[in-house]
């Protein structure tokens, strides 16, 4: 009879099976990266970071990438931070419950889920084509600035919210308007949480490819841009590149490529965790 | 003087958080102009019904069927390996493990979702299409299921981190009253705690879903680029994605028909997004109603 | 005397915090006993010992030992499940599941593993009817638990720790969440209980435990002050902090 036994015993189960799902995503990862390293890791020197691209497997290297990439994050940043901070503010402190308020939060989550690609087919007809940017980092930027529009909108919001309101009531107890109160009061507060969105929304924008592709950047660039009008190529493509090749030398190129860019993106993902954990910690008062 | 002040800038704010909304307006202007155009020269019939790609042939077909069966066909297999783990470690979780371990588990998997698309198009090429061809002798060097599998590891954090969140929104005083009856920890998840926070289970499925669909370096990499309508994960298949990165990798004149072909394409994938992301929107309004 | 259930030499911590201090006590069969005090003095954590409710909080440390019939509770070879099965709870807030009636009631059962309809149905109607809530329900056991009013919400709870036929019943404040018309339906109805069952109730009211309980024990900061009969603490109490709190003097 005894079903307690068997309740038990299942219950037990489960709990192994449940261990061993949690770390089998962190085991792939492991063997992933472990993989990586192991084709890629002897590829990297100095000459590597500081060639430009060849059709020679063993003399290629990715300097134009990560300079492209390098420029766009940075017209990217320039471009989403201002308006997703001040979107976020707009929705989070100046809030009317009406129509339009609703019309942007709704759109805004759509936009979240909308896919990367749709992007660059927004991206190529309106800022390539339609604004006669071209292939350009500028195109490019203007292109992923939208695409992370709405992380930073969200993330902005998420903080603001955090923020308690008794901070804004003693400004404006002083006398202090809105946008006082927002801009020296409740913006610092919120800083913390803010920088962690940002810093994530960028990490997101260095790992694309497939909207950069669609707006023309080109695998291959025979020099670094020097404006913001040139043309570009970015890490993840040169990877796209690589990988796409039959030879063996150029996925040992894609795999030391991709060091380089996890690297970075590790980097920028360990930092916003740290900036949160902070941040929480102060907020939590 | 002030209030002039405060005016302008509540203004400039108001006229930053428009532009999201002419971000939709532009993508949703964007693909429908072209698609127009399109499908004046294509039958829409002939789009939605004809079993052949074949837009870059001399012999052109236009049937959208096996681009669409290509994205599905991923999607599913990235489902049925995302959704079991991913359950299972918010069941684990949140029923299970202990706070501290739940605090170091969560951002780690987190991981997983962080890490850029084409490295994972790399690891299904490079690694798991090798390993499964000694499994599998038959299976092409492009095909779906390593693709699937890989695009599936990738959004185990989007289920597991969604429904995890449902199951802890879940009111304690239920698990207890599970618990007082003598139930396993199993038994209350599986009876109490997962039916209870079925609503965010499911948003985060559909999630997940939408996400694989409109996913595209994996795919682009490592399904292959052959347009084929099948059910078939051994061979090579394209979804919409992969199409459209293998037109724009060419050269393509604006105004050519190829060019209007990814608009189409990419009309198609919004819309299944779009539809995707409501459902799940009015998922989540209805459920948080139930909750208050 | 023999004991139904026996606290002996209890501590327990949260942490470094200690929450129960040396508390020894015997519990009667076939009684209601009332554990009083004010909010915080560990008479929760103290009820929620016997079913072993506190295992799952992490940092929960319990010194001493609880006998029900003599047999130590948190011993190895004893499993929580089975112990649930003979010690039934009733929590502070309605907490019926998202189901029907029927389901609810017939919850405790099903997780047992036991298949026999004919007897599930039997046992649910028993159930019900005991718990005064049959002739209210009869018709709409297929109806969610979660449409009825608090005061039957109520009584599905107990009508669900009842179907398994359990030997003791732990309420936390079941009355709490309820108007006094419930209140009073509520009380009744452990009254007729303790018939068949051993009752220990955690309540913050006085007067309720005045009523319907044999038993009183008086809680403050994590010490047992004082225990007796009810009669007894209510009217002749020996300490004068058992004294200060029933007179409402503070608390």
């Amino acid at each position: 009879m005894n079903n307690g036994y068997k309740n038990r015993l299942k219950d037990s189960i489960f709990k192994y099976i449940g261990v061993f799902a949690c770390f089998i995503g962190l085991i792939l990862l492991a063997i992933l990266i472990g993989n990586i390293l192991y084709d890629g890791f002897n590829r990297i020197d100095w000459s590597f970071l500081t060639s430009l691209p060849s059709r020679k497997a063993e003399k290629a290297g990715i300097l134009t990438a990560w300079s492209g990439s390098l420029w766009i994050i940075i017209f990217t940043f320039i471009i989403a931070v201002p308006i997703g901070i001040s979107a976020g503010v707009y929705l989070e402190e100046y809030n009317r419950k009406n129509q339009l308020t609703r019309i942007l939060e709704i759109n805004i989550s759509n936009l979240a889920g909308v896919p990367s690609i749709i992007y660059g087919l927004l991206g190529l007809e309106i800022f390539v084509r339609y604004s006669n940017l071209g292939s350009s980092v500028l195109a490019g930027s203007f292109t992923l600035a939208l695409l992370i529009l709405p992380i930073i909108i969200v993330a902005t919001r998420e903080a603001l919210k955090a923020v308690p309101a008794s901070i804004r009531v003693a400004s404006y107890g002083l006398g202090a308007t809105k946008w006082q109160t927002t801009l020296y009061q409740v913006l610092p507060a919120a800083s913390g949480g803010i920088l962690t969105g940002v810093i994530l929304a960028i990490s997101r924008a260095l790992g694309e490819t497939a909207p950069l592709i669609v707006v023309g950047a080109l695998a291959y660039v025979p020099f670094t841009p020097t404006g913001p009008m040139d043309e570009f190529t970015v890490l993840p493509i040169q990877i796209f590149n690589w990988v796409s090749r039959p030879q063996h030398e150029f996925s040992i190129n894609a795999a030391a490529a991709i060091i380089i860019l996890l690297l970075i993106t590790f980097t920028m993902n360990g930092i916003a965790v740290y900036f949160r954990n902070k941040w929480q910690k102060k907020i939590n008062w | 003087m002030y209030k002039t002040k405060e005016k302008i800038i509540e203004f400039i704010l108001k006229t930053t958080a428009l532009i999201t909304v002419l971000t939709t307006i532009g993508i949703i202007w964007v693909l429908l102009n072209e698609s127009i155009i399109f499908f004046k020269e294509v039958s829409i019939i002939d789009f939605l019904t004809d079993t052949q790609w074949t837009p870059l042939f001399a012999n052109k077909h236009f049937g959208i069927l096996p681009l669409i069966s290509g994205t599905l066909l991923t999607t599913i297999i990235a489902i049925s390996v995302s959704l079991p783990i991913g359950l299972t470690i918010a069941i684990y979780l949140s029923e299970y493990a202990p706070k501290k371990l739940k605090k170091i588990i969560k951002p780690l998997l987190e991981i997983l979702a962080a890490v850029p698309t084409v490295v994972y198009g790399f690891f299904a090429l490079m690694v798991v299409t090798p390993f499964l061809q000694k499994l599998i002798p038959e299976m092409a060097g492009f095909n779906s299921l390593s693709a699937g599998i890989v695009m599936g590891i990738m959004i185990i954090p989007f289920i597991s981190s969604l429904s995890e969140d449902a199951l802890s929104a879940v009111p304690k005083y239920l698990r207890e009253a599970s618990y007082g009856m003598g139930a396993t920890r199993l038994q209350t998840s599986f009876k109490v705690m997962v039916p209870a926070a079925s609503s965010g289970i499911i948003v985060s499925v559909i999630l997940a879903f939408s996400r694989a669909i409109g996913e595209t370096m994996i795919v682009a990499i490592a399904a292959g680029q052959q347009p084929r309508l099948t059910l078939n994960p051994f061979v090579p298949v394209e979804t919409i994605t992969a199409y459209i990165v293998q037109v724009s990798l060419g050269d393509v004149q604006h105004d050519s028909l190829e060019y209007r072909t990814i608009c189409a394409a990419g009309m198609i994938l919004f819309i299944l997004t779009f539809i995707l992301n409501n459902i799940s929107f009015w998922i989540r309004k209805k459920f948080r109603e139930e909750y208050e | 005397m023999k004991y139904k259930l026996e606290a002996k030499n209890i501590d327990v911590f949260y942490g470094k915090l200690k929450a129960l201090n040396n508390i020894n006590i015997g519990i009667t069969e076939n009684a209601v006993t009332a554990l009083i005090g004010p909010s915080g003095c560990g008479k929760s954590t103290f009820l929620r010992l016997f079913n072993r409710m506190n295992d799952y909080i992490d940092s929960f440390k319990l010194n001493g030992d609880i006998l029900i019939d003599d047999k130590n509770i948190y011993e190895k070879d004893v499993f929580v499940d089975e112990l649930r099965k003979n010690v039934g709870m009733v929590f502070q807030k309605p907490n019926p599941f998202p189901k029907s009636i029927f389901e609810n009631v017939a919850y405790g059962l099903k997780i047992q593993g036991i298949k026999d309809k004919e007897f599930i149905n039997t046992r649910v109607k028993d159930a019900l009817k005991q718990a005064a809530l049959w002739e209210e329900v009869k018709d709409d056991l297929n109806k969610s638990a979660l449409a009825l009013s608090g005061g039957q919400q109520q009584r599905v709870c107990i009508a669900r720790a009842l179907a398994v036929e359990p030997s003791i019943i732990l309420m936390d404040e079941p009355t709490s969440a309820l108007d006094p018309i419930a209140t009073a339906k509520v009380e009744k109805l452990i009254h007729t209980l303790k018939e068949k069952y051993t009752i220990i109730i955690v309540t913050h009211n006085m007067q309720q435990a005045a009523r319907i309980s044999d038993y009183t024990a008086f809680f403050y900061m994590g010490d047992l002050i004082e225990f007796d009969k009810t009669n007894t603490i209510f009217t002749n109490p020996k300490m004068e902090r058992t004294e200060n709190y029933i007179t409402g003097r503070f608390g």
